[in-house]
This record gives C-alpha cells, structure tokens and sequence, in this order.
C-alpha cells in the first residue's frame, strides 16, 4: 500500500520551523504549490494502474487533507502568537491618571438649597425669589414691624446711600427673606382675582440676606430660606409636622431632636423658635436654632388683602449656612466666603 | 435681663430647679440665654475674725495670725496678705477644705511656723479677681458661718434673651409673674404702703403732651443723706444683675427698676425750678445728658422740663445740670408713664441706648407708677432718711385694654389642638388675664403690664404657650394634590450651575458689596449705589458685576499657592435705574460669571501644558448655551483686553460679554497670567426651546473639503453667515476644521479650511451636482470676499 505519512512529517517539521507567515505559505507551497510534493503525487496518479488508482487516490488526499490540517494549524498558533505580541506591546500602565478636565462643583450652600427646593417641590411648594434691595416697606412695615417698632433692632439693616450722599429713604438691603411672603401673595392673589376660593399659597423662598454684623458665627451677608403655606385649614401643628418631617429627611436621620419654642416675630403670631439636637455625635444633647416661624399675622394678610378670618397659614424663616454647616460638619461659617479652592472642593 | 435666681426666688419659689427651671423659662419663651455661679465650688470656709497679728520670726513679708473661726479655741494661721489687720472679718478655708482649682487646706508648718488653715483673697473663692489681699467682710458678718451661705455664692446668675413683647418680664416681678403661672407656685410681690407726707413740699406737674406722657408722678423728699451707704443686700442683688453700684439715691432708682420694671429719675431738688412740664421739644432745643452727650432735638423728642428748660429727655436719660451727686440733699423723684411710641427709637437715633428707654419703648405698667414711687420714697427714707412730700400726678388718658374675643374654635384652627373650654379658662386664669364668658367665648381684657395681648392670636399664643408648644401634636400634614407646572421653556438655575461645575468650574459665593475700584475698573460704573453704612471700606459699594468677585477669589488662592482656578457664580447685580422694578429706582438682575486662571487642563502627562484662552472659555460659554447658538461680535469693554474681547448675542440679543481680562488690570490686580472670563445674564442662559422634529434624509451625504485664503481682518462669522445664506441647496453644514497663518500664505492673509456637508432629501448625488455646488460656493467667495482657492 501506499503510505505517504513520511510526507507529513516532514511538513510539520517544516511548517514548525517558522513564525513568519510569509515563509509559512512558501514551505506550504513546496507541498501543495503546483509543484509542491503532494500535488506532483496528484499528477502521478494517471500513471498507475487503473485498480490501484482509486486506493492511491485516497491515500494522496488523506496526505492533502493531513498537510492542509497541519497547515492550518500552524497558520493559527502563528496568528495567535502575533495577536499576542502585540497585545503584549500594546499593554498599559492602567494606573497612570486619566486624561482631561479637573471636576468643578457646588458651593455648599447651594447643595443644601438645592435639596431644602427638592424636598419641599416633593410637597408641592412653588420656588419664588426677590429683590435684595428691598423696600423697607416690604422687609418691615407690610410685615407688621412699623417705623420706630422695637423689633426693628432685632436687625441691623444696612442702608444705601442717595445719589446726594444722604441715606437714600425706604430702601434697605433686605435683612431677611421674608419680604417675598408679601411679594408672593400679592401676585398670588392678582392671578386668582375674582375666584371664589383663594387656591392654596405653597411657596419657599431662598436667598441672600443682609445684616450689620461681622464675626465668627456672623456674615454680613448669608443665606435664609423664607417657607409659606397658607390655606383654609393650614394650623400650628401642621408646621410642626412639616418642619419635623423636613429636618429628618433633609439630616437622613431620625436620630435628630426637634422643639418648638416661643418666641417673638411681629409678623407671625404664635411664634416660635425651631431648636434641633442630634442625638448622637459630636453635637449630641445641644439645642441648635435653625429657624424662626410661626403662623402668618392677621396684619400681614390683611394687609395684602387676604381675609385672616377664611385663610390662615404658616411661615418660617431657617438659615442654610447653618444646616450646611450641621451636615458638613462645618465650623467657621465664614469658610463659605471665603473662595478658597481647598475648602470647596471637598464640596465637588 | 440678667438677674440673680436667690432674688428671684424671694417673689417665687417652685420646686424646680438647676436646669430644670432654666428649661421651663426657656420653652415658655423667656429663652435663658446664659447661666452664671456665682462661685465655683469649695467647702469648709466660714466667717472668721482675725484676733492678733503678730510677726514672722523667719520670713518678713509673713505674718502669723490668731483667727477666731467660731470654733471656740482661736487657730493660728500664716497669711501674706498686706490688709491682714487684727478685728478685720474675713473667709478663712479650715483644714480639710478643697478650693476652687483643687488646692487642699492642711495643717502645715509654713517656714517653721504652723498653720491650721488660710484666709482667703476674693480671687483664691473664685468670686472676683481681686487677688491684691484678704476679702474683708462686713464688721457685722456672724463668725463661724459658712461663706458660701453668708455671701449667698450659691446662687445662680440667669439672663434671659426677651422678646421685644415681653417688657412686663423686664422685672423681677414681671419674671415672677411668668414662673408662677407657669408652676402654679403662687407669686409673693413686694407688699407697698403708702408713704405719708411729713412736709408740705411739693411740684406742681403738667402734662402738655398728654398722648406722650399721660401720666407722671412725682414726690419731693428733703433732707436725704446721699453719702448714706447703700445696703448689702441691696449692692450685691444690682451687682449681680448687672448693675455697678453708684450711690445709694441711685442705687434705689435702679433696684426699684429692677424690681417692678418701672424706671425712676431722681433729680436733685435744689436745681429744678418751678413746675415740671411734659412736653415735646421744640426744634433745636439741646439738652446735656448724663453721659455727658449733649444733644440737638428734633421736635418728636418728650422732655421732661422745668421753668427754664429741658431737665431730661423722657424716658430715656436725665439731664446732667439737674442730676443727683453727693451733695444732693433733696430730691425731685420721677415715676411716670411714657408711651412706647413716643419713646421708641429715639435713643438710637443718637446711638445709645438706656435701661429706661429698653423699657419704656416696649411698654411699662402704666397701672404701676404710683407703686413705684411709694416703693422708692420708701428705701429713700429708710436707707437716706429724710421727710417726702405729697405725691404731685398728672393724669390723662391711659392706654386701653380693650377685650379681646377668644373663641376656642378659633384656637383649635389656628393651633390644630382641640381645648377644653375648662383648660382655656384655667390657662387664662393662671396668667391673670381677667375674663368673661359670651356663650363659648371668653372675652379677655388684658391687665396693664402686657402690651402684647391685642388681638384673638396674641391669646392663642397664651394658650398655646402656658399649654406646652411641646404638647401640641406634629402630624404629617395633608394638603391638596395639585401638580407644579414643569416648563420646557426654561432651564432651571441648577442646571446651569451642574453644566459649569462639570465644565471644571468650582461655585463660589462673593459679597454683594464691593470694593469701590472694582465697580470703577471693572464697570466703568459712574452711577454707584453706595452702602450708608458698610461694615468695611472695601465692602461699601453694590456690585454690578461678579468679575471684582471672581478676580479677588484668584488672588486669594494664588496665596495659598493655588496657580490654577476655574471658577464661577450666580447672584443678583445691582444698577440704577429709573426705570427699575420691582423696587424703584434700582436695577437688580440675576448674573452668571465664570473666569479660568492658568492652564487650560490640570497639569497632567501626555498633554501639553498651554495656558487657558479665550476660545477655551468661548467654548464652555458655547457648550453652556447649547443647542441655542451665540454669535459674537468684537466689542470694547472696561474690564476687557480690547483685541480679545467680544459681546455674546443670542437671537440678535446682546446677552453678556466674553473675554480676557485687560493686560492693565492683569498688572493693578497682581495676576501673574491674564484670566478669561465671561459674564453674562442668567435670564438669558436659562431660556430654552421647545425641540421640533424635522425629518431624517435617508439619502447618504457627501463630504467635501475646501480651503480658501482671505484678509487676515475678515471674521469667520461673517463669512460663515454669508456662506450659508448664498449656499446651494444642496449643502447642509459647512464647518471650518483649520486656520492657517504662516508660510505659503501671504502676509495679512490666512488660510481657513472648511469641511461641507452636501445632502439631497430625496435622490443620491451625483458627482457633477456635488462638483457643480462646491464651484457654486468658491466663486461666491472669490466674488464677495476676494478669496483665493488654496491648492
């Protein structure tokens, strides 16, 4: 019989003796080529005896089938072995930085307000905002605290000057956010005119405020948060229940501590003081204040034309810095502004 | 209101105390703002009287004293101090005591010498600082008593942050009030007679502005001894309530004030003339006060004044001619009501304020005068001696207590809190407000000392304050299910602000208030707002811009060795304006500023380090406003370097201004590297617009390049525009992908490169339309721009 496996072992000897595909396809070639060992056996063929040529037949494209297998093989472990060259020269040092622009952020302040807007939009309170020059009618007399009204020490007001040089008459910078309440229900009213039933006042207001005072725990000028809920059915204990239900959402903790206390605001009656204690911590047991409030004077709603007797509601007034300093562990509230990048990257 | 817990405790005395007490004034809104001992602990120190003083036979500056501590044999103690002087009085620690800072008294032999204890200085008590010798007790001082008790250092200093409503608690009565209210524990006030006139000397009073003074009592009392001293008792409640002991007349007034809450004037006698008017100022008028102010009066100013003139200006402070000093002798004294608004706010129109004024502006028992007066002529009489005159009072219309209608569903809608009528009426009668009854309601009419019970909630608050804030229920509330609008037409504020910090912008908040250079730098601003009174020179001008902001947060990080700072804020700017609203006069528009300092990226391997510029902040401002497009035109600005500064338009609108910062402020300012900034009106940033659907070509596009050479001055935008508006149909986008200066192009020209994008909705191109358009738009060029083809 004939056997050719000489044939292919000479081929895989051969085919194993190179890496280059190149010269891969020229030793192939000396086998299957034209010319190439197996095909010369081919050619061969037509010169056997007709009985042995189909056993001879067989036998040669077994040899062809065998050379092409090892062939082929051969090509792979050759491909894999580039492939995995350059894999290897194309390696990286994957901890080296990455490349690009350095991350910005948020100032504190505004990620607080940010979230006090979000859980009271969850509640359906509208965002209003106001001028920061505000007239004193505004920041004063229409929220029940006349001229000469004690309570007016309570703030040192910053004044502005006339184009003369003189202290230019009813305007001031407000000295807190509540003017927007007055602001805001006027123009609530002016879109209800005319309907039977004042729809619902929901509203916060965030912003700078501004006050005569400049020390450690003092900022001339600082944050408040101004919040007004008025209705026909909007009680004292509603506000407890919102500002609790705030404060524990807002610190993502029930661990916290809430009390009222009463205190004095001429356009709110009763009023309060909202004092916070952490239960755990490093300010566990201290009161903090973070708000006033109380609900809305007859005189402030009278005054834009609501009638106290069918609506009543509530309003308060807290201080951002101070939250953020609570959640941030903040202890100079003159850090926030400051601009220095040091502190307020670690905000990003 | 400071004052000490032992008086207090003399007109009130609950169980309660320590923290105890000083929590239930808090939460009924006398808010304890400072608690104070008057000693720190110590033990075993009594009374002692020192018996002999005799010498150190080992030391020249000791001394070895015999002391008598009520013990029966006399000790003998070594002392240093420099007043220690036989039948003084004075603390002495036995042996066995522990003083404050732990020191511990022990027999012991003090240079030879044995010592069986030591007399103490106020300082070693811890009771004052005066370390300078022995605490020398009064002659009458019990020997052997325990200090502690003698000199009542148990005792508490509380003060209290009132309200501006509660003037009826600026009183150790007025407190008392409130504590027995608020513990049932009944109140004892102060018993008053009458003093009966032994002489006939007498003022008469006029009231001749009666609506500001409506009522003032006055007695004479002669032959007092101001050099009388002033009782212990007496010295040591002012001293720990705050008030420096002066004399005894004073001392009197003040304690009464304290006492009652009515302030007292006592005038010397012989210097008054004539009768005492009450009366406003006549314009000009000036008075000296006792602070030694002299003051110019506005005609809105009580007076108090006699035949020749102003005496004191009401309710606020005396007159220095008419006071009282040591040689007094007789006394003129003054116990009147005056009404809050004739009081309020005119001492701190002349910036200062007085006890009196504290008080007479927030409203002072007008029901009380009288008793005040008794009470004072009487401590004048015991303590000064002397003989008072009949009491001269002048009286007009007093304020009225009008009732007020508290109706309890009126209290259980305001408070959410259902009230028995019972508890009502118990709550109201603990507070002494005196009531009927019309069916439910209760009609109230508050008494005289409360000038805060006006109107339904003031007593809701009664109620709700005697009852506990604490006791009222926090429910979550229930409100009515109504959707906020959600506008598409506008980009929230905190958009904007994400986009620039992910843009590697850091927020920063700056004052309103500004240095004045920067407004004039920066702005150019001729029409500034100036702060009346600013806290600084550099923080006395409103900003209209935020760039002064910015540039100083540069600075201050450049200090701390930070080269590279991107950075930005939001924040309302301030302008005059005519025209403004909504507070007239004034402009005051939401600003959105952002500067980049240093290198474009944080330095970093494999880039280039390149200082940041103008494109790169044009290119954040663009990626800022997207998909709305700016367009940019050359402009002039103050604070900007006027070959690279260019004003922001969007729809035609001018909108801010962009641009580095001009090379003079770069230099004034101290900036090593030019910063570029942007500042525009966040009004405008915010507005979007509603996304409409045009239709998608299936057709594939076809994409030529094509660079042309033109002036170095043309502005790409100009070419763009008119590129696009003499297009051919058929092309969709043209971009410019280079700029080229330099060899191969002539001077004064560049060469721009532009990629375009040709497209046809309905068929494929055809290489001779796409040929024929890219010809189209290169001889519009040639023609309306004298470009050349570059090849």
């Amino acid at each position: 019989m004939h056997n050719f496996d000489h044939i292919v072992q000479a081929a895989s000897v051969a085919f194993a003796a190179t890496d280059d595909p190149d010269v891969l396809e020229q030793i192939k070639a000396s086998y299957l080529g034209k010319s190439g060992q197996v095909t010369e056996l081919l050619k061969g063929l037509g010169k056997l005896p007709a009985d042995e040529r189909k056993a001879a037949g067989a036998a040669i494209n077994r040899v062809k089938g065998a050379v092409e297998s090892v062939l082929n093989a051969r090509r792979e472990a050759i491909r894999r072995m580039a492939l995995d060259a350059r894999l290897a020269e194309e390696a990286l040092d994957v901890t080296l930085p990455g490349r690009g622009q350095s991350a910005g952020g948020l100032h504190p302040v505004t990620r607080t307000l940010e979230r006090i807007e979000a859980l009271f939009r969850s509640i359906g309170f509208d965002v209003a905002d106001g001028p920061e020059i505000e007239a004193d009618f505004q920041n004063f007399t229409a929220l029940n605290t006349p001229e000469d009204h004690p309570a007016r020490s309570m703030h040192d007001t910053f004044y502005l000057q006339d184009e003369a040089g003189g202290v230019a008459p009813g305007v001031l910078l407000r000295t807190h956010t509540s003017p927007i309440q007055v602001r805001y229900m006027q123009a609530h009213l002016a879109r209800h005119a005319g309907a039977e039933n004042m729809p619902e006042i929901r509203v916060i207001a965030p912003g700078r405020v501004y006050r005569v005072d400049s020390d450690a725990t003092h900022s001339p000028m600082f944050h408040q948060v101004e919040g007004l809920w008025v209705g026909q059915s909007v009680s004292f204990a509603d506000l407890k229940g919102v500002i609790a239900d705030f404060l524990r959402r807002f610190f993502e903790s029930d661990d916290l501590q809430v009390r009222f206390r009463p205190s004095f605001f001429p356009f709110t009656e009763p009023s309060a003081e909202i004092d916070m204690a952490f239960m755990s911590g490093a300010l566990q047991g201290r009161w903090l204040e973070i708000a006033g409030c109380g609900m809305v004077h007859p005189n402030v709603l009278r005054h834009v034309g609501i009638d106290p007797e069918k609506y009543l509601g509530f309003a308060f007034g807290m201080g951002p810095d101070r939250l953020t300093m609570l959640r941030y562990g903040i202890n100079d509230l003159r850090l926030f502004y400051d601009g220095d990048l040091r502190f307020l990257r670690q905000f990003a | 209101m400071k004052f000490s817990e032992s008086w207090l405790r003399t007109f009130v005395d609950p169980a309660c105390a320590g923290d105890e007490f000083s929590h239930l004034l808090t939460m009924a809104g006398l808010e304890v703002e400072e608690e104070a001992t008057v000693a720190p602990p110590f033990n075993k120190v009594v009374v002692a009287q020192v018996l002999e003083v005799g010498v150190h036979p080992d030391a020249d500056r000791l001394k070895v004293c015999r002391v008598d501590v009520g013990s029966g044999e006399p000790l003998q103690i070594v002392c240093g101090a420099p007043n220690a002087a036989p039948g003084i009085k004075v603390p002495c620690a036995l042996p066995g005591a522990e003083l404050p800072g732990g020191l511990q008294i022990k027999i012991a032999k003090v240079r030879g010498i044995e010592s069986s204890g030591m007399l103490c200085s106020a300082k070693e008590l811890g009771t004052a600082d005066d370390a300078a010798g022995l605490l020398v007790l009064a002659a009458d001082a019990p020997v052997g008593v325990d200090i502690r008790r003698h000199l009542d250092l148990d005792d508490r200093l509380l003060t209290l942050k009132l309200t501006p409503n509660r003037a009826d608690c600026l009183s150790l009565e007025g407190v008392a009030r409130e504590v027995a209210a608020l513990t049932g524990t009944p109140a004892r006030l102060v018993q008053v007679a009458t003093v009966a006139a032994t002489i006939d000397s007498q003022r008469e009073v006029v009231l001749d502005a009666p609506e500001a003074c409506p009522r003032y009592c006055g007695r004479v009392i002669v032959g007092v001894d101001a050099r009388a001293a002033t009782p212990t008792w007496m010295s040591r409640r002012l001293e720990r309530s705050g008030i420096r002991p002066i004399s005894a007349l004073v001392d009197i007034t003040n304690y009464v004030m304290l006492e009652v809450g009515q302030p007292l004037h006592a005038f010397d006698n012989s210097r008054l003339q004539g009768a005492i008017h009450a009366r406003m100022a006549q314009a000009g008028e000036k008075i000296t006060l006792l602070n030694e102010q002299t003051l110019e009066l506005q005609p809105d100013v009580l007076l108090i004044s006699d035949e020749r003139g102003p005496v004191a200006m009401a309710g606020i402070m005396g007159g220095e001619e008419s006071g009282i000093s040591l040689a007094t002798t007789e006394v003129f004294l003054e116990s009147a009501f005056f009404a809050p608004k004739a009081i309020a706010g005119r001492a701190r129109r002349y910036s200062f304020v007085s006890d009196a004024s504290h008080r007479f502006e927030r409203g002072v028992d007008f029901g009380g005068s009288r008793r005040a007066l008794e009470r004072a002529s009487r401590l004048m009489l015991d303590i000064c001696g002397g003989q008072a005159g009949p009491v001269s009072e002048g009286l007009a219309e007093l304020p009225a207590r009008c009732s007020v209608r508290l109706r309890p569903a009126r209290v259980a809608k305001v408070l959410g809190l259902t009230f028995s009528s019972e508890r009502i009426g118990d709550l109201l009668a603990r507070l002494d407000l005196s009531f009927v009854k019309d069916q439910d309601d209760f009609i109230v009419t508050p008494p005289s000392y409360r000038f805060d019970l006006e109107i339904e909630e003031d007593l809701i608050e009664e109620v709700a304050r005697l009852h506990g804030y604490e006791n009222i229920p926090s429910p979550t509330p229930v409100g009515l299910l109504s959707m906020l609008p959600q506008t598409e037409q506008s980009r929230s504020r905190a958009r904007i602000r994400q986009l620039l910090a992910d843009t590697g912008y850091q927020e920063v908040v700056n004052f309103a208030f500004v240095e004045e250079a920067w407004e004039r730098d920066f702005a150019d601003n001729g029409a500034l707002i100036r702060l009346a009174n600013p806290i600084a020179s550099q923080l006395s001008v409103m900003r209209s811009t935020l760039i002064g902001g910015l540039l100083a947060n540069v600075a201050t990080n450049l200090k701390r060795r930070q080269s590279r700072a991107r950075f930005f804020e939001t924040g309302r700017c301030f302008g005059r304006d005519p025209q403004g609203a909504p507070v007239a006069g004034f402009r005051q528009p939401w600003k959105l500023a952002a500067l980049a300092y240093g290198t474009a990226l944080p330095e970093q391997w494999g880039v280039a380090a390149r200082k940041v510029d103008f494109f790169d902040l044009k290119g954040d401002l663009e990626q800022l406003l997207a998909p709305r497009q700016a367009s940019f035109e050359k402009t002039h600005h103050p604070a900007l370097h006027p070959g690279r500064s260019a004003r922001v338009l969007v729809d035609g609108q001018a909108i801010g201004f962009l641009g580095e910062l001009h090379p003079q402020w770069q230099q004034k300012y101290d900036l090593p590297l030019a910063p570029v900034l942007f500042e525009l009106e966040l009004d405008a940033v915010v507005l979007a617009t509603l996304p409409r659907y045009g239709e998608v070509s299936r057709q594939p596009p076809v994409i030529r390049d094509m660079a042309i050479v033109v002036d170095q001055a043309l502005e790409l935008q100009q070419l763009i525009a008119a590129m696009t508006v003499n297009r051919p149909k058929i092309v969709r986008e043209i971009s410019l992908f280079d700029v080229y200066v330099g060899r191969g192009v002539d001077a004064g020209k560049k060469s721009l490169a532009f990629r375009i994008m040709m497209q046809d909705t309905q068929k494929t191109l055809q290489e001779a339309e796409v040929d024929a358009a890219m010809q189209q738009l290169l001889a519009y060029l040639q023609e309306a721009f004298a470009a050349q083809l570059r090849v």
